[in-house]
Protein backbone atom coordinates (compact mmCIF):
# COMPACT_ATOMS: atom_id res chain seq x y z
CA UNK A 1 0.00 0.00 0.00
CA UNK A 2 2.61 2.37 0.66
CA UNK A 3 4.25 2.02 -2.38
CA UNK A 4 1.34 3.31 -4.43
CA UNK A 5 1.59 6.63 -5.91
CA UNK A 6 -0.67 9.30 -4.24
CA UNK A 7 -2.35 12.28 -6.11
CA UNK A 8 -2.58 15.69 -4.29
CA UNK A 9 -5.89 14.73 -3.76
CA UNK A 10 -5.26 11.58 -1.95
CA UNK A 11 -6.36 13.26 1.50
CA UNK A 12 -9.71 15.25 0.18
CA UNK A 13 -10.71 11.52 -1.64
CA UNK A 14 -10.21 9.42 1.80
CA UNK A 15 -11.62 12.77 3.51
CA UNK A 16 -15.02 12.42 1.46
CA UNK A 17 -15.19 8.92 1.85
CA UNK A 18 -14.32 7.29 -1.66
CA UNK A 19 -13.39 3.76 -2.08
CA UNK A 20 -9.58 3.78 -3.08
CA UNK A 21 -8.18 1.15 -5.23
CA UNK A 22 -5.24 0.46 -6.42
CA UNK A 23 -5.08 1.68 -10.38
CA UNK A 24 -1.77 0.67 -12.09
CA UNK A 25 0.20 1.80 -9.17
CA UNK A 26 -1.45 4.77 -7.96
CA UNK A 27 -4.07 4.68 -5.02
CA UNK A 28 -6.88 6.51 -6.75
CA UNK A 29 -10.82 6.76 -6.21
CA UNK A 30 -13.20 3.83 -8.37
CA UNK A 31 -16.29 5.10 -6.65
CA UNK A 32 -18.14 7.99 -3.89
CA UNK A 33 -21.41 7.35 -4.04
CA UNK A 34 -22.04 4.39 -6.26
CA UNK A 35 -20.84 4.23 -9.48
CA UNK A 36 -24.09 4.49 -10.93
CA UNK A 37 -25.19 7.81 -9.01
CA UNK A 38 -22.31 9.14 -10.40
CA UNK A 39 -22.83 8.19 -13.97
CA UNK A 40 -25.96 9.68 -13.98
CA UNK A 41 -24.86 12.83 -12.45
CA UNK A 42 -22.03 13.25 -15.30
CA UNK A 43 -24.94 12.23 -17.96
CA UNK A 44 -27.73 15.07 -16.15
CA UNK A 45 -25.34 17.59 -14.16
CA UNK A 46 -21.98 17.54 -13.29
CA UNK A 47 -19.10 15.23 -12.09
CA UNK A 48 -15.72 15.81 -11.05
CA UNK A 49 -13.11 13.62 -11.08
CA UNK A 50 -9.44 13.28 -10.04
CA UNK A 51 -7.27 12.00 -13.21
CA UNK A 52 -3.79 13.78 -11.83
CA UNK A 53 -2.73 10.64 -12.08
CA UNK A 54 -2.61 10.82 -15.78
CA UNK A 55 1.12 11.84 -17.39
CA UNK A 56 2.00 15.11 -19.22
CA UNK A 57 4.78 15.66 -21.57
CA UNK A 58 5.99 19.03 -22.43
CA UNK A 59 8.00 18.98 -26.00
CA UNK A 60 9.83 22.06 -26.51
CA UNK A 61 11.85 23.87 -29.29
CA UNK A 62 12.48 24.96 -32.51
CA UNK A 63 11.83 21.84 -34.31
CA UNK A 64 9.17 20.39 -31.84
CA UNK A 65 6.54 19.99 -34.40
CA UNK A 66 8.75 17.69 -35.83
CA UNK A 67 9.56 15.91 -33.33
CA UNK A 68 5.50 15.47 -32.55
CA UNK A 69 4.88 14.78 -36.06
CA UNK A 70 7.53 11.76 -36.07
CA UNK A 71 6.29 10.05 -32.89
CA UNK A 72 2.60 10.70 -33.28
CA UNK A 73 0.06 9.37 -35.90
CA UNK A 74 -2.01 12.44 -36.34
CA UNK A 75 -0.92 15.41 -38.31
CA UNK A 76 0.06 18.26 -35.39
CA UNK A 77 1.05 20.43 -38.11
CA UNK A 78 -2.87 21.28 -38.76
CA UNK A 79 -2.76 22.16 -34.84
CA UNK A 80 -3.77 26.07 -33.89
CA UNK A 81 -2.63 27.49 -31.14
CA UNK A 82 -5.27 26.79 -28.89
CA UNK A 83 -6.28 23.57 -30.47
CA UNK A 84 -5.71 19.79 -29.26
CA UNK A 85 -5.91 16.88 -30.86
CA UNK A 86 -6.41 13.21 -30.19
CA UNK A 87 -3.41 10.76 -31.59
CA UNK A 88 -1.58 7.78 -31.15
CA UNK A 89 2.11 6.34 -30.24
CA UNK A 90 3.30 4.01 -32.31
CA UNK A 91 5.94 1.41 -32.07
CA UNK A 92 7.90 0.61 -35.55
CA UNK A 93 6.11 -2.28 -36.01
CA UNK A 94 2.52 -0.41 -36.01
CA UNK A 95 1.05 -1.11 -32.46
CA UNK A 96 0.52 1.56 -29.54
CA UNK A 97 2.69 2.61 -27.12
CA UNK A 98 -0.10 4.96 -25.94
CA UNK A 99 -2.66 6.96 -27.18
CA UNK A 100 -2.25 10.62 -26.61
CA UNK A 101 -3.43 14.35 -26.38
CA UNK A 102 -1.35 16.76 -28.22
CA UNK A 103 -2.25 20.81 -27.44
CA UNK A 104 -0.19 23.35 -29.53
CA UNK A 105 0.90 25.53 -26.59
CA UNK A 106 3.29 27.34 -29.13
CA UNK A 107 4.74 27.18 -32.26
CA UNK A 108 7.88 25.41 -30.46
CA UNK A 109 5.60 24.13 -27.55
CA UNK A 110 3.50 20.94 -27.68
CA UNK A 111 1.68 19.77 -24.78
CA UNK A 112 0.86 16.05 -24.43
CA UNK A 113 -1.49 14.44 -22.50
CA UNK A 114 -0.42 10.50 -21.63
CA UNK A 115 -2.19 7.29 -20.24
CA UNK A 116 -0.75 7.11 -15.99
CA UNK A 117 0.73 3.74 -16.45
CA UNK A 118 2.43 4.57 -19.50
CA UNK A 119 4.04 8.20 -18.62
CA UNK A 120 7.46 6.94 -17.69
CA UNK A 121 7.68 4.85 -21.08
CA UNK A 122 5.97 7.05 -23.25
CA UNK A 123 8.74 9.40 -22.47
CA UNK A 124 11.49 7.15 -22.90
CA UNK A 125 9.87 6.18 -26.09
CA UNK A 126 9.84 10.06 -27.36
CA UNK A 127 12.83 11.16 -25.95
CA UNK A 128 14.92 7.89 -27.54
CA UNK A 129 13.44 9.03 -31.15
CA UNK A 130 14.72 12.92 -30.20
CA UNK A 131 16.56 13.44 -33.13
CA UNK A 132 15.72 16.70 -33.23
CA UNK A 133 17.39 18.49 -30.41
CA UNK A 134 13.91 19.02 -28.85
CA UNK A 135 13.66 19.65 -25.45
CA UNK A 136 11.30 16.84 -24.16
CA UNK A 137 10.02 16.77 -20.48
CA UNK A 138 8.63 14.07 -18.16
CA UNK A 139 6.11 16.60 -16.71
CA UNK A 140 3.50 15.04 -14.93
CA UNK A 141 4.88 15.74 -10.91
CA UNK A 142 3.99 19.55 -12.21
CA UNK A 143 0.70 18.91 -12.84
CA UNK A 144 -2.43 17.99 -11.18
CA UNK A 145 -5.39 17.21 -13.54
CA UNK A 146 -9.15 17.85 -12.69
CA UNK A 147 -12.09 17.20 -14.71
CA UNK A 148 -15.47 19.29 -14.70
CA UNK A 149 -17.73 16.89 -16.57
CA UNK A 150 -21.23 17.35 -17.61
CA UNK A 151 -23.85 19.55 -19.67
CA UNK A 152 -23.47 21.66 -15.93
CA UNK A 153 -19.76 21.26 -16.46
CA UNK A 154 -18.76 24.71 -17.59
CA UNK A 155 -21.13 26.61 -15.76
CA UNK A 156 -19.69 25.35 -12.42
CA UNK A 157 -16.15 26.10 -13.66
CA UNK A 158 -17.20 30.20 -15.39
CA UNK A 159 -18.06 30.73 -11.59
CA UNK A 160 -14.01 30.32 -10.65
CA UNK A 161 -12.14 31.63 -14.03
CA UNK A 162 -12.39 35.15 -15.89
CA UNK A 163 -11.71 33.18 -19.23
CA UNK A 164 -14.90 33.53 -21.13
CA UNK A 165 -15.36 29.64 -21.87
CA UNK A 166 -18.13 29.96 -24.22
CA UNK A 167 -15.98 30.19 -27.26
CA UNK A 168 -13.30 27.78 -26.20
CA UNK A 169 -14.48 24.84 -28.79
CA UNK A 170 -14.24 21.19 -28.16
CA UNK A 171 -11.02 20.27 -28.20
CA UNK A 172 -9.69 23.70 -27.68
CA UNK A 173 -8.20 25.09 -24.82
CA UNK A 174 -6.78 28.51 -22.90
CA UNK A 175 -4.35 29.11 -21.01
CA UNK A 176 -5.61 31.19 -17.85
CA UNK A 177 -6.42 31.55 -14.12
CA UNK A 178 -9.40 29.27 -12.30
CA UNK A 179 -10.00 31.12 -8.80
CA UNK A 180 -6.56 32.94 -9.17
CA UNK A 181 -3.92 29.89 -9.94
CA UNK A 182 -2.42 29.09 -13.32
CA UNK A 183 -4.58 26.89 -15.35
CA UNK A 184 -4.61 25.17 -18.71
CA UNK A 185 -8.39 24.98 -19.49
CA UNK A 186 -9.06 22.46 -21.89
CA UNK A 187 -12.37 21.55 -23.42
CA UNK A 188 -11.86 17.86 -23.88
CA UNK A 189 -12.85 14.95 -21.61
CA UNK A 190 -13.50 11.19 -21.72
CA UNK A 191 -17.25 10.95 -20.79
CA UNK A 192 -18.79 11.42 -23.97
CA UNK A 193 -19.93 15.20 -21.90
CA UNK A 194 -19.64 18.41 -22.54
CA UNK A 195 -16.80 19.92 -20.02
CA UNK A 196 -13.22 20.79 -19.42
CA UNK A 197 -9.80 19.24 -17.80
CA UNK A 198 -7.91 22.13 -16.20
CA UNK A 199 -3.99 21.22 -15.33
CA UNK A 200 -3.27 23.08 -12.20
CA UNK A 201 0.13 22.94 -10.27
CA UNK A 202 -0.10 20.31 -7.83
CA UNK A 203 -0.01 22.25 -4.41
CA UNK A 204 -3.59 24.50 -5.77
CA UNK A 205 -5.48 21.17 -6.66
CA UNK A 206 -7.15 20.19 -3.05
CA UNK A 207 -8.38 24.12 -2.86
CA UNK A 208 -9.53 24.00 -5.98
CA UNK A 209 -11.08 20.91 -5.96
CA UNK A 210 -13.47 21.75 -3.22
CA UNK A 211 -14.27 25.25 -4.46
CA UNK A 212 -15.29 23.62 -8.02
CA UNK A 213 -17.32 21.43 -5.49
CA UNK A 214 -18.59 24.50 -3.81
CA UNK A 215 -19.27 26.45 -7.40
CA UNK A 216 -21.37 22.97 -8.43
CA UNK A 217 -23.42 22.35 -5.68
CA UNK A 218 -26.26 24.12 -7.18
CA UNK A 219 -26.22 22.08 -9.94
CA UNK A 220 -25.91 18.99 -8.33
CA UNK A 221 -22.14 18.31 -8.61
CA UNK A 222 -20.84 15.14 -7.14
CA UNK A 223 -16.95 13.21 -7.02
CA UNK A 224 -16.49 10.95 -9.03
CA UNK A 225 -14.21 7.53 -9.35
CA UNK A 226 -12.65 5.49 -12.11
CA UNK A 227 -15.60 3.00 -11.86
CA UNK A 228 -18.16 6.16 -13.13
CA UNK A 229 -15.23 7.37 -15.67
CA UNK A 230 -14.98 3.71 -17.28
CA UNK A 231 -18.80 3.18 -18.32
CA UNK A 232 -19.28 6.77 -19.52
CA UNK A 233 -16.25 5.96 -21.57
CA UNK A 234 -17.39 2.83 -22.50
CA UNK A 235 -20.82 4.05 -23.69
CA UNK A 236 -18.59 7.05 -25.85
CA UNK A 237 -16.97 3.70 -27.58
CA UNK A 238 -13.39 5.54 -26.05
CA UNK A 239 -10.45 3.84 -26.26
CA UNK A 240 -8.46 2.34 -23.09
CA UNK A 241 -4.79 1.19 -23.52
CA UNK A 242 -4.13 -2.36 -22.31
CA UNK A 243 -8.13 -2.97 -23.68
CA UNK A 244 -8.78 -1.99 -26.91
CA UNK A 245 -5.56 -0.55 -27.99
CA UNK A 246 -2.11 -2.23 -27.18
CA UNK A 247 1.61 -2.88 -28.50
CA UNK A 248 -0.16 -5.87 -30.00
CA UNK A 249 -3.14 -3.79 -32.08
CA UNK A 250 -2.41 -1.24 -34.65
CA UNK A 251 -5.00 1.38 -35.24
CA UNK A 252 -6.77 0.22 -38.28
CA UNK A 253 -7.93 -2.92 -36.35
CA UNK A 254 -8.71 -0.50 -33.18
CA UNK A 255 -11.48 1.83 -35.96
CA UNK A 256 -8.53 4.48 -35.43
CA UNK A 257 -7.86 5.02 -38.99
CA UNK A 258 -9.02 8.62 -38.32
CA UNK A 259 -6.09 9.58 -36.06
CA UNK A 260 -3.19 8.41 -38.77
CA UNK A 261 -2.74 10.80 -41.40
CA UNK A 262 -0.81 8.66 -43.67
CA UNK A 263 -0.12 11.39 -46.08
CA UNK A 264 1.99 13.95 -43.52
CA UNK A 265 5.29 12.68 -44.65
CA UNK A 266 7.52 10.01 -42.52
CA UNK A 267 6.07 9.08 -38.84
CA UNK A 268 7.59 6.10 -36.54
CA UNK A 269 5.22 3.06 -37.08
CA UNK A 270 3.90 4.35 -41.12
CA UNK A 271 6.16 1.84 -42.61
CA UNK A 272 4.32 -1.33 -40.98
CA UNK A 273 0.89 0.48 -41.29
CA UNK A 274 1.72 0.59 -45.23
CA UNK A 275 1.70 -3.34 -45.17
CA UNK A 276 -0.67 -4.32 -42.36
CA UNK A 277 -2.87 -6.67 -42.75
CA UNK A 278 -5.64 -7.92 -40.18
CA UNK A 279 -8.31 -10.50 -40.09
CA UNK A 280 -9.60 -8.61 -36.72
CA UNK A 281 -11.58 -5.14 -35.85
CA UNK A 282 -12.60 -4.09 -33.09
CA UNK A 283 -16.78 -3.31 -33.29
CA UNK A 284 -19.93 -3.10 -30.06
CA UNK A 285 -21.70 -5.03 -29.00
CA UNK A 286 -24.82 -5.49 -26.79
CA UNK A 287 -25.87 -8.76 -24.84
CA UNK A 288 -28.83 -9.91 -26.15
CA UNK A 289 -29.06 -13.48 -23.43
CA UNK A 290 -28.75 -13.18 -19.71
CA UNK A 291 -25.20 -12.59 -19.10
CA UNK A 292 -22.36 -9.73 -18.44
CA UNK A 293 -19.89 -9.88 -21.40
CA UNK A 294 -16.58 -8.55 -19.33
CA UNK A 295 -12.88 -7.61 -20.33
CA UNK A 296 -11.30 -10.33 -21.53
CA UNK A 297 -14.23 -13.09 -21.83
CA UNK A 298 -13.78 -15.25 -25.31
CA UNK A 299 -15.89 -14.30 -28.20
CA UNK A 300 -17.07 -17.38 -30.25
CA UNK A 301 -19.01 -17.87 -33.41
CA UNK A 302 -21.29 -20.89 -34.34
CA UNK A 303 -18.64 -22.75 -31.22
CA UNK A 304 -15.43 -21.92 -32.38
CA UNK A 305 -13.04 -19.08 -30.71
CA UNK A 306 -13.31 -15.85 -32.56
CA UNK A 307 -12.05 -12.89 -30.52
CA UNK A 308 -12.38 -11.41 -27.14
CA UNK A 309 -14.11 -8.70 -25.05
CA UNK A 310 -11.92 -5.59 -25.08
CA UNK A 311 -14.16 -3.90 -22.12
CA UNK A 312 -17.64 -4.76 -21.40
CA UNK A 313 -20.63 -4.72 -18.44
CA UNK A 314 -23.71 -2.48 -17.56
CA UNK A 315 -24.43 0.54 -19.82
CA UNK A 316 -25.94 2.79 -16.93
CA UNK A 317 -27.94 5.55 -19.47
CA UNK A 318 -28.92 2.48 -22.27
CA UNK A 319 -29.53 0.09 -19.42
CA UNK A 320 -27.90 -2.62 -21.64
CA UNK A 321 -25.17 -4.93 -21.31
CA UNK A 322 -22.71 -3.73 -23.61
CA UNK A 323 -19.11 -3.53 -24.78
CA UNK A 324 -16.36 -3.68 -27.50
CA UNK A 325 -15.17 -6.41 -28.82
CA UNK A 326 -11.93 -8.12 -31.21
CA UNK A 327 -14.03 -10.13 -34.23
CA UNK A 328 -13.17 -11.56 -37.44
CA UNK A 329 -13.45 -8.40 -40.03
CA UNK A 330 -16.09 -9.93 -41.89
CA UNK A 331 -18.05 -9.97 -38.88
CA UNK A 332 -17.49 -6.59 -37.45
CA UNK A 333 -20.41 -5.01 -38.95
CA UNK A 334 -23.38 -4.12 -36.90
CA UNK A 335 -26.22 -7.20 -36.05
CA UNK A 336 -23.92 -10.48 -36.40
CA UNK A 337 -24.70 -12.94 -34.02
CA UNK A 338 -22.04 -13.89 -31.79
CA UNK A 339 -21.58 -15.78 -28.48
CA UNK A 340 -19.72 -14.15 -25.29
CA UNK A 341 -18.52 -17.28 -23.04
CA UNK A 342 -19.51 -16.12 -19.29
CA UNK A 343 -17.92 -18.66 -17.17
CA UNK A 344 -17.77 -21.21 -19.54
CA UNK A 345 -21.57 -20.96 -21.22
CA UNK A 346 -21.88 -19.57 -24.71
CA UNK A 347 -24.49 -16.40 -23.74
CA UNK A 348 -25.84 -14.75 -27.14
CA UNK A 349 -24.80 -11.37 -27.94
CA UNK A 350 -24.85 -9.15 -30.95
CA UNK A 351 -22.05 -6.48 -32.89
CA UNK A 352 -23.54 -3.05 -32.98
CA UNK A 353 -22.32 0.34 -33.67
CA UNK A 354 -20.72 2.65 -31.31
CA UNK A 355 -20.39 4.84 -30.11
CA UNK A 356 -23.57 3.65 -27.56
CA UNK A 357 -24.03 6.58 -26.41
CA UNK A 358 -24.24 10.48 -27.89
CA UNK A 359 -25.08 13.54 -26.18
CA UNK A 360 -27.37 16.11 -27.84
CA UNK A 361 -25.82 18.87 -29.56
CA UNK B 1 -24.34 -4.40 10.05
CA UNK B 2 -24.31 -7.97 10.82
CA UNK B 3 -27.51 -9.89 12.86
CA UNK B 4 -27.18 -12.08 15.43
CA UNK B 5 -29.32 -14.75 14.43
CA UNK B 6 -26.99 -15.18 11.07
CA UNK B 7 -24.30 -17.02 10.90
CA UNK B 8 -20.83 -16.08 8.38
CA UNK B 9 -18.35 -17.41 6.52
CA UNK B 10 -15.27 -16.21 5.74
CA UNK B 11 -16.08 -15.20 1.98
CA UNK B 12 -18.99 -13.18 3.53
CA UNK B 13 -21.71 -15.26 3.04
CA UNK B 14 -24.17 -15.62 5.37
CA UNK B 15 -27.05 -18.86 6.45
CA UNK B 16 -30.49 -18.27 7.94
CA UNK B 17 -31.20 -21.65 9.79
CA UNK B 18 -34.95 -22.75 10.14
CA UNK B 19 -34.98 -26.50 10.78
CA UNK B 20 -32.99 -28.65 7.79
CA UNK B 21 -33.66 -25.22 5.57
CA UNK B 22 -30.29 -22.88 5.33
CA UNK B 23 -31.24 -19.29 3.76
CA UNK B 24 -28.31 -18.24 1.82
CA UNK B 25 -27.00 -14.22 0.92
CA UNK B 26 -24.14 -12.18 1.16
CA UNK B 27 -23.16 -9.52 4.08
CA UNK B 28 -23.72 -5.87 3.97
CA UNK B 29 -19.27 -6.16 4.03
CA UNK B 30 -19.96 -7.82 0.60
CA UNK B 31 -22.31 -5.63 -0.63
CA UNK B 32 -20.26 -2.66 0.07
CA UNK B 33 -17.63 -3.78 -1.19
CA UNK B 34 -19.05 -4.93 -4.71
CA UNK B 35 -21.10 -1.44 -4.90
CA UNK B 36 -24.19 -1.53 -7.37
CA UNK B 37 -25.10 -5.12 -7.99
CA UNK B 38 -26.14 -5.39 -11.27
CA UNK B 39 -26.42 -9.12 -12.04
CA UNK B 40 -27.18 -12.17 -9.75
CA UNK B 41 -26.49 -16.10 -11.05
CA UNK B 42 -27.96 -18.97 -9.18
CA UNK B 43 -28.44 -22.27 -9.50
CA UNK B 44 -31.76 -23.98 -10.72
CA UNK B 45 -34.44 -25.42 -7.84
CA UNK B 46 -33.30 -29.13 -7.60
CA UNK B 47 -29.56 -28.59 -7.66
CA UNK B 48 -26.48 -29.99 -5.59
CA UNK B 49 -24.54 -27.64 -3.83
CA UNK B 50 -21.43 -28.68 -2.03
CA UNK B 51 -20.09 -26.26 0.96
CA UNK B 52 -16.62 -24.05 -0.20
CA UNK B 53 -17.93 -24.95 -3.91
CA UNK B 54 -19.22 -22.18 -5.88
CA UNK B 55 -23.28 -21.33 -5.84
CA UNK B 56 -23.20 -18.60 -8.20
CA UNK B 57 -21.96 -15.25 -8.88
CA UNK B 58 -23.28 -11.98 -8.37
CA UNK B 59 -22.12 -9.19 -10.44
CA UNK B 60 -21.67 -5.15 -9.82
CA UNK B 61 -21.15 -2.50 -12.62
CA UNK B 62 -17.43 -2.86 -11.94
CA UNK B 63 -16.86 -6.93 -10.93
CA UNK B 64 -17.73 -10.45 -10.83
CA UNK B 65 -17.61 -12.07 -7.50
CA UNK B 66 -18.21 -15.66 -6.97
CA UNK B 67 -20.22 -16.82 -4.41
CA UNK B 68 -19.44 -20.11 -2.78
CA UNK B 69 -21.99 -22.32 -0.74
CA UNK B 70 -21.57 -22.12 3.22
CA UNK B 71 -23.58 -26.03 3.47
CA UNK B 72 -23.79 -29.15 1.64
CA UNK B 73 -27.48 -29.98 0.48
CA UNK B 74 -29.77 -29.80 -2.62
CA UNK B 75 -31.28 -26.17 -3.90
CA UNK B 76 -35.08 -26.06 -2.69
CA UNK B 77 -36.10 -21.99 -3.93
CA UNK B 78 -34.25 -19.36 -5.67
CA UNK B 79 -35.19 -15.21 -5.29
CA UNK B 80 -36.38 -14.98 -8.46
CA UNK B 81 -36.81 -11.59 -7.72
CA UNK B 82 -33.07 -10.57 -8.01
CA UNK B 83 -32.92 -11.47 -11.93
CA UNK B 84 -34.98 -8.06 -12.66
CA UNK B 85 -34.10 -6.09 -9.73
CA UNK B 86 -31.05 -7.06 -8.08
CA UNK B 87 -30.18 -3.72 -6.44
CA UNK B 88 -32.75 -5.92 -3.78
CA UNK B 89 -29.41 -6.70 -2.35
CA UNK B 90 -27.73 -3.85 -1.75
CA UNK B 91 -31.26 -2.47 -0.16
CA UNK B 92 -31.43 -5.12 1.54
CA UNK B 93 -29.03 -7.86 2.39
CA UNK B 94 -30.56 -9.93 4.86
CA UNK B 95 -34.24 -10.39 3.70
CA UNK B 96 -35.33 -8.93 0.56
CA UNK B 97 -31.70 -9.74 -0.91
CA UNK B 98 -31.45 -13.34 -0.30
CA UNK B 99 -30.31 -15.58 -2.90
CA UNK B 100 -31.51 -19.54 -2.67
CA UNK B 101 -32.79 -21.88 0.18
CA UNK B 102 -30.88 -25.55 0.30
CA UNK B 103 -31.98 -28.08 2.06
CA UNK B 104 -29.30 -29.15 4.39
CA UNK B 105 -27.50 -32.45 3.81
CA UNK B 106 -24.58 -32.43 6.55
CA UNK B 107 -26.19 -29.75 9.08
CA UNK B 108 -22.68 -29.79 11.27
CA UNK B 109 -21.02 -28.13 8.90
CA UNK B 110 -23.14 -25.53 10.42
CA UNK B 111 -20.46 -25.63 13.47
CA UNK B 112 -17.74 -24.19 11.06
CA UNK B 113 -19.65 -21.35 10.29
CA UNK B 114 -18.92 -18.33 12.76
CA UNK B 115 -21.51 -16.09 14.95
CA UNK B 116 -22.02 -11.97 14.31
CA UNK B 117 -19.57 -11.46 16.95
CA UNK B 118 -16.65 -13.40 15.49
CA UNK B 119 -17.36 -12.24 12.05
CA UNK B 120 -17.17 -8.78 13.09
CA UNK B 121 -13.79 -9.59 14.76
CA UNK B 122 -12.72 -11.30 11.53
CA UNK B 123 -13.78 -8.16 9.71
CA UNK B 124 -11.64 -6.21 11.72
CA UNK B 125 -8.63 -7.57 10.14
CA UNK B 126 -10.11 -7.26 6.59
Amino acid sequence: MSDLKKTPLNETHRRSGAKMVDFGGWDMPVQYSGVIDEHNTVRKAVGLFDVSHMGEIEVRGPEALALVNYVSTNNAAKLKLGQAQYSGLLYEHGGFVDDILVHKVADDHYFLCVNASNQDKDFEHIAAHNKFDCEVENAGPRYAQIAVQGPKGPATLQKLTKTELAPIKYYHFEDGEVSGTPARIARTGYTGEDGFEIYVAPDQAARLWDELMEAGAEFGIKPAGLGARNTLRLESAMALYGHEIDASIHPFEAGLSWIVKMDKGDFLGRAALEKAQSNRKLTGFTMCGRGIGRDGYEIQIDGSAAGWVTSGGPSPTTGKNLGMCYVPVDKAAPGNAIQIMVRNQPVEAVTAATPFYKRAK
Amino acid sequence: MYPEKLLYTKDHEWVSVDGEIGTIGISKYAEQSLGDIVYVDVPKVGASVEAGKTLGSVESVKAVSDIYSPITGEVTAVNETLATAPEKINEDPYELGWLAKIKMSAPDELKGLMNAAAYAKYLEGQ
